[in-house]
């Protein structure tokens, strides 16, 4: 592996579903932490509601094959059965927790989001989840290949190449985030915003004003938390559906990515994910590189892998103590002792 | 001095004989039996109390007394004991706090809320009440609410103005100083058209001058029809604006009259200066407090004597020393409170 791959491969990440997906659940965290103040350490357990109602719904009902609807059928029915999932959940999680003090709900989210995990895996369960193997793509992609209307190899160009397939995934994932970002910049310019962002300073106050506080926690959690399911499914496209990818691990991924790009700015998740995933993959592959020069001694390539993550706590760090707002954030904001 | 107080027997505002929890001939607010315990301590336990409509009611009492928890009480923030309140006729206890507001009760906090991180401007359009954008669907069509919230703009921007505060519109909430925070909170209360409006000390930390526009700007208030009832230290402030003074003393309503002639009576005095705090001011046979009196005025002359005239900000040479002893404890309040 040469220098000028590495940048390619760092490169590719940019377009990537991946980074699409990452960029959709960092967008809904953006409406729960960054705009309602709500701290949500659960967003992967949204992505995990979101893959496998999305997963198991298209594999158990099938409705191409069993009710001969039309693929594009079959896939919207599929996508809104994890809508309902993700409500059903945010309903369970925000019911008892938002009328407490914030923290509550940070612990719930996690301990609700390691639930998800676990229970998924269970071997119990294998029949429905496939236990902790997770479920195979080609299982559910059927509907989504079918409805490709491309029909060449390769799309794109340089570190931007991808088969028919992926291109097609990859139009659906932005398309959604463009869709997202359109919904929260209308959302967080209008009175409805407005409420949201006084909840995040002072409930209080935002009650004393005649507003259902609890209600706008309801909505935003909601909200959020429908597009963390979304960014699930967007992520199991162009894999298998794995449990183990839906860890904690994840949720800091995201936490990480907002802070990156600042919270409370419309596009702050987006240019966050985007940096964190080239960042993530060009340290990754400089690290591979050096670890085939010898550098780290005698380390396996493993143990030298995870230095990666090494340089991405450092980067953090340098973030925190020189911008702490996120690259697009309002230093103006983060200077009051509020 | 064995005659309690000087306060009139009737009064325009009361129906019946004056004292406290006295009935009004139009109450806006009418509380009964509200009793709120926090461990061992009573902070409230107002057996009755009425709000007058239409005009503007001092709440008073030393620190401690319970003003403020009886405010979140009636406001729906904090859950009593015990206790039945009603606004206009439909009662409120335990109605949530926002549907409270709605209502028309509408409260500050003691402790200043701003909104720091929105502005000046997006703080007291919070307060308009029934915005259209305000609901998740309509949000996203600004045509169903532009209009609206351009008519909100125009008069958030009239009070901030009155409330000069019109050359922070754009600034941030937090950049604003502790007053002009106050005086934020109270114009965004305002902004929601309230038929009460609520005060929690709202002059604390109000420089003297702009004080004297913001008097009169409540002054305004009963004008339009409102009803205000606020809570202060200043007695200064309290004699000049207000039509009716309830004070409260560990929790209960121990005295009610106009703002002329209260701090003469005597259950205040005690209350300000301590005296006989362990006897219920609720339940004195008329001999107890004769008593009460010839002793409080002993300890009072005792005290003039010991400390010279320092006792008040009056001349404590006078002859008759209970006018000065009585306004010079509440006036020490706000020095200590403002810090
Ligand atoms: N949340 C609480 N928990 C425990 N005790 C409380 C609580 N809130 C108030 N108290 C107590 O209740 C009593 C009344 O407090 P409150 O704040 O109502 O007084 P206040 O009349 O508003 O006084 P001030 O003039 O100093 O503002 C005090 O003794 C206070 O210590
Ligand atoms: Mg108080």
């Amino acid at each position: 592996m040469d220098f000028l791959s590495i940048l390619n491969t760092a490169a590719g990440e940019i377009l990537s579903p991946t980074t699409a997906a990452f960029a959709l659940a960092t967008i809904g965290l953006n409406i729960h932490f960054g705009y309602s103040g709500l701290l949500n350490f659960g967003q992967a357990g949204f992505m995990a509601i979101g893959a496998y109602a999305f997963a198991i719904f298209t594999m158990m009902v099938d409705p191409t094959a069993t009710l001969g609807w039309p693929s594009w059928l079959s896939f919207i029915a599929a996508i809104l059965v994890a809508i309902v999932a993700a409500v059903i959940f945010a309903l369970i999680l925000g019911i008892p927790t938002l009328r407490l003090r914030g923290d509550y709900l940070a612990i719930v989210t996690i301990a609700a989001a390691e639930i998800i995990r676990f229970t998924v895996r269970t071997q119990d369960l294998t029949a429905v989840t496939g236990g902790s193997q997770g479920l195979r793509g080609q299982d559910y992609k059927g509907d989504i290949d079918a409805m490709n209307p491309l029909t060449g190899t390769t799309y794109g160009f340089g570190p931007w190449t991808a088969t028919a397939y992926d291109t097609w995934v990859r139009i659906i994932a932005w398309s959604l985030v463009i869709v997202a970002l359109i919904l929260v910049w209308l959302l967080m310019r209008s009175p409805w915003g407005r409420v949201i962002k006084g909840i995040r300073e002072d409930e209080d106050a935002v009650r004393s004003l005649g507003k259902n506080v609890y209600g706008y926690k309801m909505q935003a959690l909601v909200l959020g938390g429908t597009m963390g399911a979304l960014a699930g499914v967007m992520f199991i496209l162009p894999r298998a559906v794995q449990p183990d990818n839906f860890a904690t691990t994840m949720t800091f991924y995201i936490w990480t990515a907002l802070l990156l790009g600042g919270a409370a700015t419309v596009l702050g998740p987006l240019l966050g994910s985007i940096l964190f995933w080239v960042l993530l993959s060009f340290t990754g592959g400089l690290i591979n590189l050096l670890h085939g020069l010898g550098i780290f001694g005698a380390m396996t390539g493993s143990q030298a892998g995870q230095l990666r993550f090494v340089l991405v706590g450092l980067a953090l760090m340098a973030l925190v103590v020189f911008r702490p707002q996120g690259i697009l954030g309002n230093k103006k904001e983060l200077s009051f002792n509020v | 001095m064995s005659d309690t107080t000087t306060t009139p027997r009737t009064h325009p505002l009361v129906d019946g004989e004056v004292g406290p929890g006295c009935k009004k001939v139009d109450p806006i607010v009418v509380a009964d039996g509200v009793v709120r315990q926090f461990g061992g301590l009573t902070a409230v336990d107002v057996a009755h109390v009425e709000i007058p409509r239409g005009h503007i009611t001092a709440l008073i009492g030393p620190n401690g007394a319970g003003k403020t928890t009886f405010f979140n009480l009636l406001t729906g923030f904090d859950r009593p004991n015990q206790g039945q309140w009603s606004f206009e006729g439909s009662s409120l206890a335990r109605v949530p706090s926002h549907k409270v507001a709605r209502k028309g009760m509408v409260r500050t906090f003691q402790l200043t809320k701003s909104l720091g991180r929105l502005t000046v401007l997006q703080n007291m359009l919070l307060g308009a009440r029934d915005q259209r954008g305000e609901g998740l669907f309509a949000a996203l069509l600004k045509p169903l609410w532009k209009a609206q919230e351009a008519a909100n703009v125009e008069r958030a921007d009239q009070l901030l103005a009155r409330f000069k505060l019109d050359a922070k519109r754009e600034d941030y909430a937090a950049s604003l100083s502790g007053g002009q925070r106050k005086l934020l909170e109270m114009a965004r209360a305002l902004m929601s058209e309230p038929t009460l409006v609520m005060l929690d000390e709202p002059m604390a930390g109000v420089n003297p001058a702009l004080t004297q526009s913001l008097l009169d700007h409540v002054k305004g208030l009963k004008d339009d029809g409102m009803t205000v009832l606020f809570v202060e230290h200043d007695m200064h402030m309290v004699r000049h604006i207000s039509d009716w003074v309830i004070v409260m003393a560990e929790g209960k309503v121990v005295a009610e009259g106009p703002p002329e002639t209260i701090m003469q009576d005597q259950a205040v005095v005690d209350a300000y200066l301590g005296a006989h705090h362990d006897t219920d001011l609720g339940t004195l046979t008329n001999q107890q407090v004769a008593q009460i009196h010839e002793e409080a005025d002993a300890e009072r002359d005792a005290e003039l004597e010991a400390d010279g005239i320092e006792a008040g900000d009056e001349p404590a040479a006078t002859p008759e020393p209970e006018a000065p002893a009585a306004e010079a404890a509440p006036e020490q309040r706000p020095e200590e409170e403002q810090r």
